[in-house]
């Protein structure tokens, strides 16, 4: 399940739902992105979250489907928040439940390694010396870049 | 064809989007970045390095080389920064 959303999030809510009635499940992993209060030596007020309606439900969509292909999952979600957020808050869940912990860890790191670099989301961070567009780094491009090969071709 | 900006290509063009008939040479993504250059002072500074700029067609990934039509949905943004 995928969702896109400016409100926030109860993350023991959230995580109860998507267990729950299923008991073949034996691990669910969990990633929540917050926002730091700072970026290098600068002091973050806030931050927007802007992205592409319509491609970025279909993005997500894919990367959760994507997983769900490598991986035998259980259950899997996807939160991002949009918006203006403060230092402390939540801005994305990603959650994926397995029989098994190291399916739902790959999983799980995947999705939020995918997702940055593939969902269209731009951050605004606001500072002393006004608002700037963050630029992408090239570590998350490298994070990625790991999951390239299907899991089973990576084995090989 | 449609296009739409995202983060700072929306504030250097200063649109958020637009209605645009490009002429009939434009056939791909690449034509249409250095045509779209023309249409003012901000588009020339907002496309002025394409290396800098993500394109989707129909809200799909696409490269330099990729065709454009009359009636795609072109969107210009810069790489993603969000998780």
């Amino acid at each position: 399940m995928i969702r896109v959303q400016e409100a926030d999030f109860d993350l023991g809510a959230e995580l109860a739902k998507l267990t729950a009635g299923n008991n073949k499940i034996g691990g669910l992993a969990v990633f929540v992105g917050l926002v730091r209060d700072r970026a290098g030596d600068k002091a973050i007020g806030a931050m927007t979250l802007e992205h592409y309606p319509g491609m970025t439900e279909k993005m997500l969509a894919r990367i959760e489907a994507e997983a769900n292909q490598r991986w035998p999952l259980d259950a899997s979600l996807i939160i991002h928040r949009v918006g203006r957020l403060e230092p402390g808050e939540q801005i994305v869940l990603v959650a994926a439940a397995s029989a098994h912990r190291q399916a739902a860890f790959d999983a799980c790191q995947f999705l939020i390694d995918w997702l940055k670099t593939k969902a269209p989301f731009w951050k605004l961070e606001e500072t002393g010396a006004g608002a700037k567009w963050v630029d992408a780094r090239d570590s998350d491009t490298q994070a990625t870049e790991r999951w390239r090969a299907p899991k089973k071709d990576m084995a090989e | 064809m449609k296009l739409l900006y995202f983060a700072w290509l929306k504030s250097k063009t200063g649109v958020a989007e637009e209605d645009v008939t490009p002429p009939p040479e434009v056939t791909t993504v690449a034509e249409l970045l250095i045509w779209l250059r023309g249409r003012g002072p901000g588009h020339a500074e907002a496309l002025a390095d394409l290396d800098a700029i993500k394109v989707a067609v129909n809200q799909e990934y696409a490269q330099a080389g990729d065709p454009v039509r009359p009636s795609d949905e072109v969107a210009l943004f810069p790489p993603v920064t969000g998780g």
